[in-house]
């Protein structure tokens, strides 16, 4: 389809190679031959693959809803200078940077990531990036095992559910004895009375906001990592918020991780968006994956390399501080651009207006009989709201009137079947709300009538 | 030398996004906010050309012949991108609930089932972000089926000497023990050395093939059965699966687990070192341990499933690299199953056709026909000139080609690894070697000529050493206001 | 390449020089210069204990890294921080400056047993290269 061989060429460079046919030269050895029909769909000309395509695309209604949804993906508005600028070819085709004569543009636009994340989270040090924001939380806990050496770690149980999900994963293959803490009324963590808490352990993960939305108490969970001897970890799921809020590393965290798809990276069906780590100089040398460093070539000019390449699998091999590879420079190079795109001021604004229409939304919803806020607690654009009815067959209701309502809780948490945790952005409406408010009424009377 | 973000703008620039919603003090504590947002202010146009200059700055296969051995460098189609950026994909929350989210939902069931017959496996989970990723998820597979079937105490992982060095991290990682297999003359595993060490203790043997030297482990049926008669689980590394898509397949070979490269084999783009997308596939005693949720069909309807009481769990936050699973998808749907093999036929034709263009000014070390890479040395150029293969690679960055893969396998030395891929047309592959052939007649004539290159690069060689030794002090990886960069 | 006559050596390339019953350890001229710059070094703590032919620490260069081996059994008396600081000396001057622990030796009168006087070591160095 895409190769450009024809049968004169193909004769010209067998004959060259002195191989007898295209068939003899590729084919496996004896026995190996595919035998049965394979069951992939036929091929399709370019324009009815489009086609083909965006027919399935089309499907996706749930693209086109009104959404109150965020729970660790959020719908911000991407400048279209962002796409313009950051998916050029030069970037798109390029690879990974090793060869850094070739590679200038991608190598100093890692270094500006670095620097943006260092300068939102705190930190000394940031990665180039990680997959994602629950694979950015393994790290980190296996940053602080290297550390700390002791396979204990203590997690707030309002860290994401998918993130705990994902660290669970890792630690029963890695022999990692997972502590969680418990989350009081008032929707924040319990870091101070716990009872396997105060035992040594490697490392406390608090995320901030947290799971349900609410400003966690950073430095309760830093004193607890000191009382166990262990390192701080601060996950952020909305990097939106470190615009605004203390930074992790004011707070007490060593090391700073999370999810940076709200800069600029669509919502995607879950992917590919983008983990940051950062963390305090004297752990450097345990950070995953690659670096850049900014150095000077030959006739004193400015360039920049990866380095610390010792760390990274392709060379220490077994004794790599992680197995990763292959990350996320494209949508890393897209939030450095969407950052140098809205700026300080814009980044600002934007978090302000998040901050606006989620207390717009916490009125208008509060305000239906039955409702009330869930958790008396500072959130930055998501929250928790007790329904009178399960919010899951709320949100189901709302869904035919075309609301994505936000996430049932009771989803991840059994025992919380009234709370529904929506979230509003820049991108939510003033329309939105009041239409959504006005829904949620309706059919929450619809359902208790139904009881 | 253009400057970097943080020297460039000025407070007060940059446009309006959003309207006015006042300081962030109206709605939250002051206690519990910044005191400054550090970063600077710019104009569009000025990140326009900061970032259009960088991009100057960059080899890409859209603009160089990349001949990167073991990274599949070839095209990727602009299809692809189209159909990565339909509304419907990019606005889709990962929680909406699978009524809505049918289209995507059936694409990848689609791409499931795509992977599962061009592979001979019997299911596949996309959730794996990336090749690495899928290596250690399938080392949890494997971990937690020995668990269950109470053989846990089986440790050890047996990797060639060739193998990629995330095979022997990611085994680390779960606490296997690594032991490597050397490589015989004929640069295939050596089977009985193989064979000494199966035992009581053997969980997984890794392997990739064609190998990282781009050989066919013709051994490999006896060798996936000694494995099995061991009590061990045989896994593929995708890595070099464009030699084979649609000629062979994995499961056939007796491979129990494997992941794919879609940012390699799929020709989605490889964006300067990701996203990629890294599938695990699992044959039938291990398909039960593949990461939740699969994507299933019932009566028509697609579903995101969490049925499997055996599943390691997730790997990740959501459910798969989408956009990255969108463009392989179109890839696959515009090749179909003769159009994939073709494409594997014709990597194959031209790695051979470069191979025997340089064969004479660069030994290659084994005679059989390669698949869709091989390897030569540039060991008696160094001896002969003292110039190196990492000289000859800096010699093609001045012709505009990128570096060839170096000095792996450690198996040979003055390693350079070629891999040409099927999209190059003859005239490409005809320049690069007489490039290539160029650079050795020069070396011999000038080496001091060779060492000094790259010349025409918008970099020239860079000082590695000190910027390690800051780097390890946690300087020099960051812009700081007080002293540039840090 | 010349060998400090005063001191043995090991096929991994480390050298131990041997005062009495206690001795300094480092590489040698030919591992700094196969493995080029080296970015970090990774010493045992002062104390810890060091069995013959196992790892003790770590040098790293920008390409490669390269495990060190204790030449002989012995409790690490003193560390060299300054080439932990500023690696770049144990490329410099291996023999002299770059020198990376000192030891109190288990058994000084066995210490150099099995180990390759300059001449020995001379040797095998060359027979690398062929």
């Amino acid at each position: 389809m895409y190769t450009p061989h024809t049968p004169d060429e193909i004769r010209s460079m067998l004959d060259v190679i002195g191989a007898p046919s295209l068939a003899a030269l590729s084919a496996p050895p004896p026995g190996l031959e595919i035998k049965v029909r394979l069951d992939v769909p036929p091929a399709l000309p370019e324009a009815d693959a489009y086609a083909h395509i965006k027919a399935m695309a089309d499907e996706d209604r749930a693209a086109r809803m009104v959404s109150f949804l965020g729970a660790g993906a959020y719908r911000h508005y991407r400048p279209p200078a962002v796409g313009w600028f950051a998916t050029r070819s030069e970037f798109l085709t390029s690879y990974t940077p090793y060869q850094a004569e070739a590679s200038q543009g991608s190598l100093q636009a890692i270094f500006e990531w670095q620097t943006y994340i260092c300068l939102l989270t705190g930190m000394d040090v940031s990665n180039a990036s990680l997959y994602d924001g629950a694979t950015a939380l393994v790290e980190g806990v296996i940053m602080a095992l290297h550390a700390k050496g002791r396979r204990r770690v203590i997690i707030s149980r309002a860290v994401h559910p998918m993130y705990r999900a994902v660290l669970q994963t890792y630690a029963s293959g890695m022999g990692i004895e997972v502590v969680e803490l418990a989350v009081g009324e008032d929707g924040r963590t319990h870091f101070t009375s716990s009872d396997g808490a105060s035992q040594p352990a490697d490392c406390v993960v608090v995320q901030s906001p947290n799971f349900f939305g609410c400003i966690e108490d950073v430095p309760a969970a830093a004193k607890l990592a000191a009382r166990c001897d262990g390192l701080c970890v601060s996950v952020t799921a909305e990097a939106l918020a470190l615009a605004v809020l203390k930074t992790p590393r004011e707070l007490g965290a060593d090391i700073a991780l999370g999810e940076a798809q709200s800069f600029g990276l669509p919502l995607g069906y879950g992917g590919p968006y983008v983990g940051f780590i950062a963390c305090t100089k004297e752990h450097v040398r345990r950070l995953p994956g690659r670096l850049v460093g900014e150095t000077t070539d030959v006739d004193g000019k400015r360039a920049f390399v990866l380095t610390l390449q010792g760390r990274e699998q392709h060379i220490r091999r077994e004794l790599a501080t992680s197995n990763i590879c292959t990350n996320q420079a494209l949508c890393a190079l897209i939030a450095t651009v969407y950052l140098a795109t809205v700026g300080s001021r814009g980044l600002k604004a934007i978090a302000s207006a998040n901050l606006a229409r989620a207390r717009e939304l916490a009125g208008a919803l509060a305000g239906i009989p039955g409702f009330s806020l869930a958790h008396p607690t500072p959130y930055f654009n998501e929250f928790c709201v007790r329904t009178p009815v399960a919010a899951a067959e709320l949100a189901s209701r709302l869904e035919r009137r075309g609301f994505l309502a936000g996430l049932p809780l009771s989803r991840f948490y059994p025992a919380l079947g009234d709370l529904l945790l929506v979230c509003a952005t820049e991108l939510t409406t003033g329309q939105d709300i009041a239409a959504f408010a006005a829904a949620a009424r309706e059919e929450t009377s619809h359902a208790l009538a139904a009881i | 030398m253009p400057s970097l973000l943080f020297e460039r703008g000025a407070p007060g620039r940059g446009a309006t996004f959003v309207s006015d919603a006042g300081a962030a003090a109206r709605y939250l504590d002051a206690g519990l906010l910044r005191a400054d947002l550090p970063l600077p202010d710019l104009a569009e146009l000025e990140v326009a050309r900061h970032f259009t200059e960088l991009s100057s700055r960059n080899f890409s296969v859209d603009r160089n012949f990349y001949p990167l051995g073991s990274c599949t460098m070839k095209y990727n189609p602009k299809l692809n991108e189209a159909a990565a950026a339909f509304e419907g994909f990019t606005e889709l929350h990962p929680f909406a609930p699978d009524a809505g989210c049918q289209g995507a939902l059936q694409l990848l069931w689609r791409m499931q089932r795509a992977l599962t017959a061009l592979f001979g496996m019997t299911q596949f989970s996309l959730m794996p972000a990336a090749g690495a990723h899928g290596e250690i998820t399938a080392m949890l597979m494997a971990k937690k089926h020995f668990n269950d079937i109470g053989e846990g105490a089986r440790n050890v992982c047996l990797v060639p000497d060739t193998a990629h060095g995330t095979n022997p991290a990611s085994a680390a990682m779960v606490g296997y023990r690594v032991n490597a297999i050397a490589s015989t003359a004929r640069g295939r595993i050596d089977v009985a050395a193989l064979k000494r060490k199966l035992g009581a203790d053997t969980a997984v043997c890794m392997m990739t093939n064609p190998n990282t030297l781009g050989l066919f482990e013709d051994d490999i049926v006896d060798v996936t059965n000694a494995v099995h008669e061991a009590g061990g689980l045989m896994y593929y590394d995708g890595a070099n699966a464009n030699a084979i898509v649609g000629l062979c397949r994995p499961g056939d070979m007796g491979f129990d687990l494997l992941h794919l490269n879609l940012h390699k084999t799929f020709s989605v783009p490889h964006g300067g070192g990701g996203p990629g997308s890294g599938p695990v596939g699992a044959n039938k005693k291990l398909a039960p341990y593949l990461p939740q949720p699969l994507v299933i069909e019932r009566d028509g309807a697609f579903a995101l499933d969490w049925g499997s009481q055996r599943s390691i769990g997730p790997v990740r936050a959501f459910w798969s690299h989408f956009l990255a699973v969108v463009r392989a998808y179109a890839y696959v749907i515009v090749h179909g199953v003769d159009g994939l093999r073709r494409n594997s036929e014709l990597a194959v034709l031209n790695a051979n056709y470069v191979r025997a263009a340089v064969k004479d000014v660069l030994a290659v070390p084994y005679e059989d026909f390669c698949r869709h890479e091989f390897v030569c040395s540039a060991e008696a150029l160094k001896k002969k000139t003292g110039v190196r293969a990492l000289d000859l690679a800096k010699g093609l960055l001045d012709a505009g080609i990128h570096a060839p893969t170096m000095y792996w396998p450690h198996v040979v030395p003055e390693c350079l690894m070629i891999e040409p891929t099927e999209t190059e047309t003859k005239a490409t592959l005809d320049g690069f070697a007489a490039t290539l052939r160029g650079l050795v007649e020069l070396a011999e004539a000038e080496p001091d000529a060779l060492r000094a290159m790259p010349l025409h690069t918008s970099v020239r060689r860079v000082d590695e050493a000190h910027v390690g030794r800051q780097a390890n002090k946690g300087i020099g990886l960051r812009w700081s206001a007080e002293q540039g960069a840090v | 390449m010349s060998q400090p006559g005063d001191r043995v050596y090991t096929k991994e390339h480390e050298w131990l020089r041997i005062e009495g019953s206690s001795a300094t350890i480092g590489i040698t001229d030919y591992a700094q210069s196969s493995l080029g710059d080296i970015v970090y070094v990774e010493l045992p703590k002062p104390g810890a204990q060091l069995e013959r032919s196992k790892p003790m620490g770590v040098v790293e260069s920008v390409k490669a890294v390269s495990d060190i081996y204790a030449p002989a059994a012995g409790t690490v008396s003193e560390i060299n921080s300054s080439v932990e600081d500023d690696p770049a000396k144990v490329n410099a001057d291996p023999f002299g400056d770059g020198w990376l622990v000192k030891v109190t030796l288990q058994d000084p009168n066995a210490a150099a047993q099995g180990l390759l006087d300059a001449q020995a070591y001379a040797d095998f160095v060359a027979s690398l290269s062929h």
